[in-house]
């Protein structure tokens, strides 16, 4: 029992850190009908910039603020330099582009800081704090937690509340109307990548410490992972992919501490291929997406 | 265009389809076969001259590439005929290649254990792997028929991380990370007229060509039509009486088989199969050698294959003429190459979608313009 309570706890934390991802494959599905394959190494990057930050000041907050910086800018960059140009008649050449986008990247940060594994230490103690004999969430699990569900509350105001929000789903629901209404659709969908970049970097720095460290190849299953969870809760939610996330979270980490510890790449692909075969638009969808 | 307009379109077009399909039948394929025969024979003859040529040179590494590039040619075929002719993606090809590796290296290992070293050891050994590659293939295939565009690309990338790590998870059987390590059988019995090299180079020979061979005829036959319908227009397809998720669980299969025989060769020659080689990054290099090529035509995974070994090469040596630092030129070697094909991929997706098969197309039909107007 206790060991069933610890192992939900741990999922919880790191099912947040899948829903934040998953978010920011969501944010640019919603915009551009565009899954980010380069979305991994998209977010390797902010973090390698947060690292030299981080080493150069001496400050883990200044780090996380270049993530944030870095993120919004990678994301603005790879779309108005790279995506904006590819024919999306065929929905290959997207993938394809994004995957040229993937290797590039890597191979930069390769050059510049190797292709070992870095040390990326997170700012607060991982030991879980002991609660009545079990170990159940550690300082670092509660900010990670508080994070995401900030990220959360923020994307939700910002896409109900504010004109800006409301410029942006309209630019993605009916771009033809937008324009024509005087929405700037083009900048709309350039601030929709920038944001989901950013969401993606904060993805990035909170899941890095709780891995082996900074490597070029770091956020691979991560994106795994979080793909799972944004198809899982349907590439069109934004609530299926915060819940997907966790859901996502939970059984790996049951799977992981009930079965083998090397199983996770496993129980991913059988997790996704489950979902995907038995409702292929996720587990929130209501209509059928194809008819043949 | 209202539903029923649309549905007498499509029927139209199915229509359309299935005659043109009726015109090419008959004596027509008989001579496509001649020519693809031909065109082998020719193949054959023309590698085996350069084969012993290179032999000549010294150069024992040059027929150890041209080998690798016949294995990577197997992979680069199946994988154009899946995404290019049929319309999948597939980011996992990488996993089946390591599938056919794991499938001839336990199959050689388990015939050495047993005292077996002959010749026929090797082709027992490409042949499990192709049949290994074909067992996974279906059932990739079977749940890839189901899924289209970005969900397809989701699970087959999940794949190309997966297979690599499971042979971490039973490392009693798969050896982990080190990987199986073996001794390829070779016909020792003539080592001075045939070095380990040029019979590699032989071996990879033989069963590109014969890859090359099977799918050419493959694409111009009836079947062939039924992909490339299938990969057009779906409900057209269907409307012509083609059963969509058969041709695409079979489009899987056959190109897994290719894989599959690309992987094993690639473990014969390199005498190893270990899971480093067959990560997420080979898979990806796969599928923009076929872009970089030319999507959609088998000439394409022919420059495909040819730039998977040449780019490499081409970087290492930039990198040691350089002569940097130790640590820069560490740093440098392999990504070099990596962000070369990077910036090609984007590069040619979005200004030469033909890639590198159209240019020469383009060109060719130019020059033959021009000749004509010219003769005129």
């Amino acid at each position: 029992m206790d060991k069933l309570l610890s192992l939900t706890f741990i999922g919880l934390s790191r099912g947040a850190v899948y829903s934040a991802f998953a978010l920011a494959l969501v944010l640019i599905w919603r915009a551009a009908r565009i899954v980010n394959f380069a979305q991994g190494a998209m977010a390797v990057a902010t973090a390698y910039a947060a690292y030299s930050v981080t080493k150069a000041t001496d400050s883990y907050w200044l780090g996380f603020v270049a993530a944030l910086v870095g993120g919004l800018v990678l994301g603005a960059l790879v779309e108005r330099g790279v995506m904006r140009f590819v024919d999306h008649s065929a929905p290959l050449n997207n993938v394809i582009v994004a995957l040229g986008v993937v290797l590039v990247i890597t191979a930069i940060v390769g050059m510049i800081y190797g292709n070992q594994f870095l040390p990326f230490e997170g700012p607060f103690d991982q030991r879980p704090l002991m609660v009545g004999g079990t170990g159940l969430l550690s300082p670092y699990d509660l900010f990670v937690l508080g994070t995401v569900l900030l990220i959360v509350v923020l994307l939700a105001l910002l896409f109900t509340r504010t004109p800006v929000g409301l410029r942006m789903r309209a630019s993605a629901f009916a771009p033809e109307v937008s324009r024509l209404l005087g929405v700037n659709v083009a900048g709309m969908l350039t601030l929709g990548w920038a944001l989901a970049a950013a969401v993606g970097a904060v993805g990035g720095m909170l899941v890095i410490p709780t891995e082996l460290g900074l490597h070029p190849h770091a956020m691979d299953l991560v994106f795994v992972s979080a793909f799972t969870a944004a198809v899982v809760g349907g590439l069109d939610s934004p609530v299926g992919a915060v819940i997907g996330g966790i859901f996502v979270g939970l059984v790996l980490t049951y799977s992981t501490g009930y079965i083998a510890s090397d199983i996770t790449p496993v129980a991913i692909l059988v997790l996704l291929l489950v979902v995907l075969l038995v409702r292929p638009g996720g587990l929130f969808s209501t209509t059928a997406a194809r008819h043949v | 265009m209202t539903a029923t307009e649309e549905v007498e379109n499509t029927r139209t077009q199915g229509a359309t389809t299935l005659a043109r399909a009726s015109t090419v039948r008959g004596g027509a394929f008989g001579r496509t076969l001649v020519r693809h025969a031909v065109y082998a024979l020719v193949a054959i003859v023309v590698l085996i001259v350069l084969t012993s040529a290179l032999a000549g040179t010294g150069n024992t590494f040059l027929n150890y590439q041209l080998a690798m590039v016949c294995a990577y040619l197997c992979a680069t075929a199946g994988l154009t005929f899946l995404t290019g002719i049929n319309g999948q993606l597939s980011l996992g090809h990488g996993a089946l290649m390591a599938t056919g590796a794991y499938g001839a290296a336990l199959t050689i290992r388990a015939l050495a254990d047993r005292g077996i070293e002959a010749v026929w050891a090797v082709f027992v050994a490409l042949l499990v792997g192709v049949l290994a590659a074909l067992v996974v293939g279906a059932v990739i295939g079977a749940a890839a028929a189901r899924l289209r565009g970005p969900y397809l690309a989701g699970v087959t990338t999940v794949i190309a991380i997966v297979v690599p790590a499971i042979t971490t998870t039973f490392d009693g059987i798969f050896k982990g990370d080190q990987g199986l390590s073996f001794v390829t059988p070779s016909p020792g019995a003539v080592p001075a007229l045939l070095s380990n090299e040029e019979w590699q180079a032989y071996l990879g020979i033989g069963c590109a060509v014969l890859v090359m061979f099977l799918l050419a005829n493959l694409i111009s036959s009836r079947f062939g039509r039924q992909f490339r319908a299938v990969a057009n227009d779906e409900v057209a397809a269907k409307l012509s009486g083609i059963n969509i998720a058969r041709t695409q669980v079979l489009a899987f299969v056959v190109s897994a088989g290719c894989a599959g025989l690309g992987g094993a060769l690639m473990a014969a020659i390199t005498q190893q199969a270990a899971p480093g080689a067959y990560s997420l990054t080979l898979s990806l290099y796969l599928l923009m050698a076929i872009v970089i090529g030319g999507l959609g035509s088998l000439a394409g995974a022919v420059w495909g294959a040819l730039l998977l070994v040449a780019l490499p090469d081409l970087s290492t040596r930039i990198t040691d003429s350089l002569e940097l630092s130790p640590d820069l030129a560490q740093k440098l070697d392999g990504n070099l190459a990596l962000a070369i094909f990077g910036l090609f991929l984007i590069i040619v997706m979005i200004v030469a979608p033909g890639g590198i098969q159209g240019l020469v197309r383009r060109l060719s039909g130019r020059l033959s313009a021009r000749r004509r107007s010219a003769g005129s």
